[in-house]
Formats: structure tokens, sequence, C-alpha cells
């Protein structure tokens, strides 16, 4: 997966009058990687993918794509292509036209184009669809139509616009798979554009988590998730308590005096923006908090507290546990494993914790 | 949804009465078209085809008639032409004043036609030192037209997903092949039935093309001379029929042609004339 970098955006900047909608974007993108731009609606993303394909010029900065200046380099001499929000299928013409669209240019004789259309489309599922008329498909079918006419132009680079956001959730879900299948087969760099952190941390290699134009925090989907590197960051992928802390010493490791938990001491990874000492923020995920139900052992250290709100998901229950010393419930995650109760609001529990689960964050 | 049935007879009777007093004047053209009678007045005399072949044989109505399809032919081509540029602009681009300019291409639609027609005549004759011809009056057609063509063309592009185009220059088109490949073909219905309306408008525009006209005479102001000698009565009787049924099929293949387009591209109807 690694090598070179495909595209490089270096003090990447795009105004729209005073509105600064990309600011100082720092970007590698290695050949065959899935990477994601992940974010919040209206934080830039959509702007930087536009941008990579040629539909936004830039205010300052230089994009290259496989070592080529691209500033000049129309959206249609790009060797980008693109799968839009819409799909944008071409609604006059079939689904064998559609695919065909950008094969215009090509010189190569028919029956070989028709031969390209046949396997592009059995690639993405669509076998023997060719001849339907395009708005007569279902939302699923014309993601597949998208991806196939985008695929058989061989790009170096597949943008995908928030593809995955107009179908229901069980589609989702299988395209999520077929995408990320698709492109191992054909070893093409990805770059998804989403909302979704869900999505972007099942289907990725890498993810740049964009905030207000700039990117907050580029990692792969675990160090994203495990190691945040600001409270924005962490409230936005997935769920976390946020407990307030203070740092007392800092060396080979770093010891903390957190609120509701005591004192404990973490390792220096855990602390991707330093430790300096005095008020600091800790982050743990909900599901590394466990109850230790009657009759369980424990040998990490536990905490007491009272269940303040159940939530019932089937595989898992959401607890909300007041724990005395913290000002908000402590959220927390349990699968329901046989022998386990769904305990009532009002239950008083003990809760075990870890203290490698810790991250520490800016105050 | 579901539109609410007429439970009310006396709303219905108000609907019959309405179109009664709509299209009554409109029926007795044909009924004394056909009537042998010269006089225009019940009771009728006579089933005859007299009067239409009367027009057939009046070189200076054909004259007029020649006239004025080309004038309605010129001025359908070019409002056709500005109503796409407006309307693509209006839909698919951002500028400056963006609305106000939107709002000038349209106010010759609400511009009282006489005040439009005494101003052409000063522009035509006096600022330009032209005489008028059958020229001016394309001229002045098409800035009467070119609204209605808008109008009809915005709902062509408004149904139009912007990243149609934007898709098309991903896989590889030019701008301009972009637009010919898959927004003109997408747009055609719209453009078709805006070059039969603007067709109409022009065909039957009397205000302008009366103070225009110089040495050409069209058919409306063919038929105008004609009003103080009741004895041709029938014979306006007679054009007024093939006008009216050349309006109603034009107007009509025009809607036909619009609601097929949609259907073709799956779009959704977002208004029209009929």
């Amino acid at each position: 997966m690694s090598g070179s970098p495909l595209i490089t955006l270096r003090g990447v900047n795009k105004h729209y009058g005073d509105y600064h909608a990309l600011r100082d974007i720092e970007l590698e993108i290695r050949q065959g990687e899935f990477f994601s731009l992940l974010g919040p609606s209206g934080c830039g993303k959509t702007t930087l993918l536009r941008t990579i394909a040629g539909f936004e010029d830039l205010s300052s900065g230089t994009l290259m794509i496989d070592g080529k200046d691209m500033a000049r380099v129309p959206a249609n001499e790009r060797p980008t292509n693109m799968v839009f929000q819409s799909y944008a299928i071409f609604p006059h013409l079939s689904v064998a036209q559609n695919v065909a669209f950008g094969l215009r240019r090509d010189s190569r004789p028919k029956a070989e184009k028709a031969r390209a259309v046949a396997e592009a489309l059995e690639m993405v599922g669509l076998a023997g669809y060719g001849g339907r008329a395009a708005h007569a498909l279902s939302g699923g079918q014309r993601q597949r139509v998208a991806l196939a006419r985008a695929l058989i132009l061989q790009p170096k680079v597949l943008l995908l616009d928030e593809p995955l956001s107009a179908l229901d959730k069980k589609m989702r879900e299988q395209m999520q798979v077929e995408l990320i299948r698709l492109q191992r087969n054909v070893g093409i760099t990805f770059i998804l554009v989403t909302h979704d952190q869900e999505e972007a941390l099942v289907m990725s290699d890498r993810i740049a988590v964009m905030f207000e134009g700039s990117i907050g925090q580029m990692a792969d989907p675990e160090t994203l998730y495990r190691r945040p590197n600001s409270r924005r960051v962490a409230d936005f992928i997935g769920k976390m308590n946020f407990l307030s802390a203070e740092v007392t010493a800092a060396g080979a490791t770093v010891d903390l005096d957190v609120q509701g938990l005591g004192r404990g001491s973490i390792a220096r990874d855990q602390a991707p923006n330093g430790a300096p000492a005095g008020p600091a923020v800790v982050g743990i995920r909900p599901e590394t908090l466990t109850i230790v139900f009657d009759g369980e052992h424990t040998d990490r250290r536990t905490i007491d507290g009272v269940v303040d709100e159940v939530v019932y998901y089937g595989d898992m229950t959401y607890y909300d546990v007041r724990v005395p010393g913290v000002d908000e419930p402590l959220h927390l995650s349990m699968r329901n494993v046989i022998g386990r109760p769904v305990l009532d609001v009002g239950t008083p529990t003990r809760i075990s914790w870890d203290e490698r689960a810790l991250v520490l964050l800016d105050a | 949804m579901k539109p609410p049935s007429m439970k009310f007879p006396a709303l219905r009777i108000y609907a019959i009465i309405y179109l009664l007093f709509l299209f009554a004047p409109i029926i007795l053209l044909p009924i004394f078209a056909f009537n042998e009678g010269k006089i225009i007045a019940f009771p009728l005399t006579g089933f005859s085809t007299r009067w239409f072949e009367t027009l057939w044989e009046r070189p200076s109505l054909h004259s007029a008639v020649q006239s004025s399809l080309i004038i309605a032919v010129l001025t359908s081509i070019f409002a056709t032409i500005f109503g796409i540029f407006a309307a693509r602009g209006g839909a698919m681009a951002n500028f400056p004043f963006k609305g106000g300019i939107i709002g000038f291409i349209m106010l010759p639609l609400v511009l009282p036609e006489i005040i439009l027609a005494v101003a052409l005549l000063v522009l035509v004759t006096k600022v330009l030192g032209l005489a008028p011809n059958l020229y001016t009056i394309v001229l002045a057609h098409t800035l009467m037209c070119t609204p209605y063509a808008t109008s009809v063309l915005n709902g062509a592009f408004a149904n139009l997903d912007a990243s149609l185009e934007e898709a098309a220059m991903d896989l590889g088109e030019s701008r301009w092949g972009a637009f010919r490949l898959v927004t003109l073909p997408l747009v055609m219905p719209g453009i078709i039935s805006a070059m039969l309306i603007s067709f109409i408008i022009s065909l039957d525009e009397f205000i302008v093309a009366f103070f225009l006209s110089g040495n050409v005479t069209t058919l409306p102001v063919y038929i105008y001379g004609l009003r103080r000698q009741s004895d041709q009565l029938p014979i306006i009787m007679a054009l007024g029929t093939i006008l009216v049924a050349l309006s109603i099929i034009l107007l009509v293949a025009a809607e036909i042609l619009r609601r097929r387009g949609l259907r073709r591209a799956g779009l959704e109807d977002a208004g029209g004339f009929l």
C-alpha cells in the first residue's frame, strides 16, 4: 500500500468572497490508498474533493497528481474520475451508453469498447443491465452505474462524494463492503467524502478529519479512534466520556489525577499532544468501562455509581451511570451476554476501568 | 395529494359558465366561417367553404402570410437562443446582481405593448435612422418573446441536475461537449416548446407590428385593415378559424413534446402551459 504520494496538496487555500472554505491544507495520498475526508457538513470536505477533481480553482497553494502540477489542467484532462452524490446518471441514455460515455474519445474499435462496457457492468454486479433506461434504475443500481462509468476509464484516482448517503441502511452496509472489495481488486486510489464516521472507519486506510476548512487529524482508523488528538475529533468519532484531570508529573509515563477515577499513570503515547503539567481533559470510550455484575470478579480498578439511564439496543445496552465526584454521568455500553441482567434505573453498581483506555487531551 | 372532488354543484355551474365566457367568442369563428351568408348573424344560412376559397385567391393576403411566417420563424429562433442563454445562466451560474438581471429579462412581459411599440418606433426611425421593415419587426418581436421563451426554458433547466454537466466534463468532455451531449438533449423539449410559443406570439402580435410595419403588412395588420368593410367579415372569420386551429395545434404539440421529454428523462413536471 505504501509508496510515493500520488496526490500532494501544499498550502492549499480556497476563498469564496469572505468565506474561507479551505485553510492551509497539507495532504499526501499514496497510490492504492483508500482515503477518506470526514467531517460535519460545511467543513470543506466536498470543496477539497472538487478541488482535486478540477471543478474548483485554488485560491493559493499547489495540487500535484502523479508528479504533475494541476494548476492549469481542466477537469476533463485530469486523471481523476468522480462518483457524484446525486450519481449524475445521464437520464436520456441507457445504462450501457452511460458507462460508455467516457470512451467517446477512445479510438478503440466498437466491439472492444462494447466488451469493456460489459466488463465494467459485470464488475459492479450489473451484468445484463446495459439495455435498461437509466432513469428506471433504483438508487443502488444508479450508484453501480456511476461506479462503472468512472472505473471504465481506469483513472489514477476515483473520487467519491458521499456516494452512500442516499441509500438505506442495509444497502449502504452492503455497498460499503462491495466498495472495499472493488478498491482492492482494481488497485485504484479512492478518495471518499463522508460525514458518517462509521463509514469512514469501516472503509478507509487513512482518514482526514476536517473542521471549518482545516484538517483536525489525519490517521488510520484505529489511531483516530483510540488516540484522537483533540476533544473535537474525539467527540466527532464515536462516543467519548470527558473527565477533567490534572497532570501531576510527566516522565517516561504521565501521572494524572482524574476526577472521579482517582490517581493513575498512562503511557506517553496516550497523550498525543504532549502532557504539560496542569489542568487537562481525559477521554475514555464507553465500551472500555465495564459494569461488574454481582458474583463477577475483576482485577481492574473500580468505582461505584448509580444507574441513571438505560437504553436497550438488543445486542447492547447503553447505560448512563452517575459517579460521585463526576459532573456528568458516565456513558458506558455493555454487550448483552447470557447471564447478565439489564439493570434498572437507580441500581447501585460498580464500574471497572483500565488506565490503558485513557487518552489525554488539551484542557 | 389527491385533488378534492367537485362536491358543490354551484362550483360546477360556475366552472361551466366561466369556460363558456372564455370560449364562446372563439366558437363563433368557425360557425360563421363555414356559413354561406354574407351577414354575420343568426340564423345560419347553410354550410359553405367559399370564404376559405376567397382567402386562397387574394395575393395581398398571401404576402401578409408570408411576411408573418418569416417574422415568426426568425423571432422564434432568436428568442429561443436568447432564452437558452438566460435560462442556463439563471439555473446554473452565479454572478453579481443575478436576481436583478433576470428580472430585467422578464420585464417586457409586463410592459404595456403600446409603450414598447412607440419606444421601438422612436429607436428605429429617429435614433438608428432606419425605415421600419420586416427585420425591425423581428427585432421587436424577439424582445417581446424572449421572456416567454425564457420562462418556458427556466422550467427545463431548473429540472436539470447541475452535476450532469460536471459529470460529462469529468468523463473527458469539454465544456461545450458537455453542453451539447448532455444538457442540450435534456432541454430539447423545452427548446421546441419555447420556439412554438414564440412563433404563436409573434404570429398574432398586432400593436408593435402595426407601428413598425412600414410598407410590410403582417397578418394581424392585414386583418385590421379589413375590419371596416362589413362584406369582408366572413373572410376574417375564415382566416381567424385557420389561425385559432393553428395556434391550438402548435400549443398542444409544444406541450406533448415537453411532457414526453420529461418522461423520457424521468424528471418531475415543473409546470408548463397546459
